[in-house]
This record gives C-alpha cells, sequence and structure tokens, in this order.
C-alpha cells in the first residue's frame, strides 16, 4: 500500500511536469481558460452563495445559543461568528464543496476524453494534451476559487445577520458593530492563501485521475469518485499543515 | 512512403505485436485487415507514435520516428491526419473549432484564409454550411466521422491515418465515408493506412491490403487478390460464413 502511495504520488509529480511545460499557443490557452473559468467558476456562484447564507444562519443559531448570556454583549457573538467564517467555513468548507462540484467534473470530463480517444487525437496532431486540457483548469480554479470563498465570507455574514434579526436571536446594532471589532486583515489573507493551495489540489488531484483513466465509462466513474476522495483528504490535511504554519 | 521493420509491442505478457515488416504505399489506401484482437488498432497507434514500441522501427519517408528530435517530431506530427473509431471529436468545441483547431496551433493563415480553410474542408465532406455552429453530440455517427476526416485534411497532411472508420454506420452510410477516403487519399496523394475488418471496404477501396493476425503479418497484396489467393489465411479470413464459401466454391467451377 505505501508502495503504490508512492508510485501514485511520482506519476502525479510527473503529470505535473508535463502539465507545466511551456503551451504552444497562447492565445489557444487563454480561448480554453475563458471556456473554463464559464465551466468551473461561474457555474459554482448560485450553489457557494446558497450554501454559504445558510451556513451563515446555522452558526449563528448555534453561538447565539451557546453564547446565551446576560453578561455577554451580542457583539461578542458576531466576531464569534465572523470568525468561524472567516477562517474555517468559508475557505474550507466551500473549497471542499468545489472539489465535490467542480473537481469530479474535471475528473470525468477528462476520463471521458481519455477513453474517447480526444487525448490521443490531440496527440497525433502534435498538441500536449495534459497541458492544454489542464492548464486553463487550474488557472481558472486559482482565479476564481478566491472569488467564490470571497463571496462565501460575505454571504455567511450576511446569513448569520438575517437570522440573528429575522429570529429575533440578537439586537441587531450591537450585532453588527461586532463584526468591525478587533478584526484582523491576516485572518483574510490566511483564508486566502488556504483557497489558493486547495484550489490548486482540487484542479490537478482532479485532473490526474481523470487523466489517467484507463477502460470505459465504469473506470471514468471510479475515477471521478476516488478523486474526490482523495481531494477531500489532501484539503483536510493542507488545511491543518496551513492552519499550523500560517495562523 | 512508410516502411515498417519489425516492431514488437506488449502490454506485459500479452504480446500484441509479434514483429510486423510492411511497407504502406503512398498515394494508396494500405487496408490492415483482420479479426477483433489481431491488433490492428495497436499496430496503427505504434505507426503513428502513440504507443512507444518495444523493438524495431517505423520510417516516414527515411525518417525514423524514434530517432527524431522534439522539433522533428512536431513537424512529422503536422503531415499526419487521423481519423478514429469513435470520430473523437472535442465536446465542448462547435464543428468548426474542432476543424479549426490544428490550424489555430500550426498555422499562420489569417483569420479569413483560416475560415476559407475549414469551409474547403468541410464542404470537401459534405458537410452543409448550417451545420458548423452546431456541437458535434447534434450530429449523426456519419456526420461525426465526416467531421472527423475535415479535421484530418484540415492540415492537408501526407499520412492519413483510419481507425475503422465505418464501424456502427449502417451499410449506406460505411459506402459513403469508404468512398469519401478514397477519394481524398487519390486526390491529395496522401499516404491513407486504414483499419477494418469490412470486407466491403476492402473491396471498394483497398489498393495495397496487409492482413494480420495474432500480431503478425500473415499475407499482403491487391484486393482483387483477396478474392483469389489460394492463401490459407486469407481463405479462412474471408470466406468465413457459408454464403462466401458457396460463392468461392461456385467461382472456382
Amino acid at each position: 500500500m505505501i508502495y503504490r502511495f508512492f508510485e501514485g504520488l511520482g506519476a502525479y509529480f510527473l503529470f505535473l511536469a508535463d502539465v507545466f511545460r511551456r503551451p504552444e499557443h497562447w492565445r489557444e490557452y487563454y480561448r480554453s481558460f475563458l471556456r473554463e473559468v464559464d465551466l468551473l467558476g461561474f457555474s459554482s456562484i448560485a450553489l457557494v452563495c446558497f450554501i454559504s447564507l445558510f451556513m451563515g444562519a446555522v452558526v449563528l443559531i448555534q453561538t447565539a445559543m451557546n453564547l446565551d448570556n446576560p453578561f455577554l454583549a451580542d457583539s461578542y457573538i458576531a466576531i464569534a461568528v465572523r470568525e468561524a467564517i472567516v477562517l474555517e467555513f468559508a475557505p474550507t468548507i466551500v473549497s471542499l464543496i468545489l472539489a465535490g462540484k467542480v473537481g469530479s467534473n474535471i475528473a470525468s470530463t477528462l476520463g471521458t476524453m481519455r477513453v474517447t480517444e480526444q487525448m490521443d487525437a490531440l496527440r497525433v496532431m502534435g498538441i500536449n494534451p495534459a497541458s492544454y486540457l489542464v492548464l486553463p483548469k487550474i488557472a481558472a480554479c486559482l482565479l476564481f476559487n478566491p472569488i467564490l470563498v470571497i463571496f462565501g465570507m460575505l454571504l455567511g455574514l450576511v446569513g448569520g445577520y438575517l437570522a440573528g434579526d429575522l429570529l429575533n436571536l440578537v439586537n441587531t446594532e450591537v450585532y453588527l458593530s461586532g463584526y468591525f471589532m478587533e478584526f484582523f486583515p491576516h485572518y483574510v489573507s490566511y483564508s486566502l492563501i488556504k483557497t489558493f493551495v486547495f484550489a490548486f489540489i482540487i484542479a490537478t488531484v482532479s485532473a490526474f485521475f481523470g487523466y489517467k483513466v484507463e477502460g470505459g465509462a465504469v473506470e471514468v466513474g471510479k475515477a471521478s469518485t476516488k478523486s474526490v476522495v482523495a481531494m477531500s483528504f489532501t484539503i483536510i490535511l493542507f488545511n491543518y499543515i496551513l492552519t499550523d504554519i500560517i495562523l | 512512403m512508410i516502411r515498417v521493420k519489425g516492431i514488437k509491442k506488449s502490454f506485459g505478457n500479452e504480446h500484441v505485436l509479434r514483429g510486423i515488416d510492411v511497407e504502406l504505399y503512398p498515394g494508396k489506401c494500405n487496408l490492415i485487415i483482420g479479426l477483433s484482437g489481431s491488433g490492428k488498432t495497436v499496430f496503427l497507434k505504434s505507426v503513428l507514435g502513440l504507443h512507444s514500441v518495444d523493438s524495431g522501427t517505423v520510417e516516414y519517408d527515411g525518417r525514423i520516428l524514434g530517432d527524431l528530435n522534439k522539433n522533428e517530431t512536431k513537424k512529422l506530427r503536422q503531415e499526419m491526419g487521423m481519423v478514429f473509431q469513435g470520430s473523437a471529436l472535442f465536446n465542448s468545441l462547435s464543428i468548426e473549432e474542432n476543424v479549426g483547431l490544428p490550424l489555430n496551433f500550426f498555422s499562420k493563415m489569417t483569420l479569413e484564409e483560416k475560415s476559407d480553410r475549414i469551409k474547403f474542408c468541410l464542404n470537401r465532406v459534405r458537410i452543409p454550411d448550417d451545420a458548423f455552429v452546431k456541437m458535434p453530440s447534434e450530429l449523426s455517427g456519419g456526420m461525426q466521422k465526416r467531421v472527423a476526416i475535415a479535421r484530418a485534411i484540415v492540415l492537408n497532411p501526407k499520412y492519413l491515418f483510419c481507425d475503422e472508420p465505418n464501424s456502427g454506420l449502417d451499410p449506406e452510410t460505411a459506402i459513403v465515408i469508404d468512398k469519401l477516403i478514397h477519394d481524398i487519399t487519390h486526390e491529395f496523394g496522401m499516404t491513407t493506412i486504414l483499419n477494418t475488418h469490412d470486407m466491403n471496404s476492402v473491396l471498394e477501396i483497398g489498393d495495397h491490403v496487409v492482413l494480420l493476425q495474432e500480431g503478425k503479418k500473415t499475407w499482403e497484396g491487391k484486393k482483387e487478390d483477396v478474392l483469389t489467393t489460394d492463401e490459407k489465411a486469407v481463405v479462412n479470413y474471408v470466406f468465413r460464413s457459408n454464403l462466401f464459401k458457396q460463392m468461392r466454391n461456385a467461382l472456382a467451377k
């Protein structure tokens, strides 16, 4: 099992070496990048907004329930909600959701291209399929995932505020002022660094699993599932490592 | 001319190609025939360089495939066109984008010239203008094959490879595709190498026929010889059905 792990890791780095070769034709890569931004980025906005809004609401309800104390101002609830969303929920949970949505899309798209010989068609033309197909996806994820996470943060905070207001759990004025108390911008940069790393993991790990598919439709499905599992493990592991290093 | 010398290819313990020597003639339709599993596709992909061979050489007009540097290989690739068994059109690109992709990468044409070339190739394979903006999934299997042919010839290649181009098509469409490949081969003077197990194709377009069995070349000749030769390998391959056996006996009488 250990041998297989290191064999897979070696194959992953060789794959990355292939991906990061100098592109043959920048304009084609740029066109492909725009398609990927639309496919992987814009199509995820609604999902991220919906989840973040309700995630913020749930965090507020749970925090308010646990900090229900007459000696504790509602602004402290706001600080707890803000830190939970900015530090952890937005970057990590949104990235895990994107690993499921975007990652499985990348793995199954590339896997299908492999089994239907579209990658061979590129190779016959003299185009490096790893670079042409994967590099624009990595660029799109690196560009758009942080934007999605920022959306996630903002909507999480809005969700918390709305839940507090609608359910009458907090004094909204005091609560709102809490969002701006003791705010460390470093926390946002920490979140965005994590998001960049997670975006790279999502794009490359899923592409690796899709690119290496051999067989038919069943193997494409299996590769997609395996990629989501591998991405989730890697994201959680790197979440710990980065938190330990940066915070 | 493509000269293949003693190529062998194995996958693990499975020996798929067991030393094949063959010359594929320029300006002709060279057909590789054989049963499923005889090594036709692996042979074709080995000649193309998509599979690295265990031993032997593939020579393109004096250029040995494995000995070329990166730039020479790239240049050679631009002289090749390939029609895959399942068409292998890019799902995310429209028909004209599919055909135009090799031009975008490897030609220095202006946008207008590219557009003209794409139109010429698609019209040559009889794709109507209103289908240019459609996606591959919106086309029938026969039309997809024709688009794949257009994409394969867009860079005006010297060598055209076709892997069972009429598999999955109805007999009438299959004949249309065969005839198209035959006409294009002679019109542009290409060296065409086509894999098939369809005897109709052999008799329609096979200028030079090579029979593969269990990874070995067991016979080669002209299409006319296929029906008349007494070579056991060919007789067993071509006259497998009782109807064909009876026809052969009737012809012999």
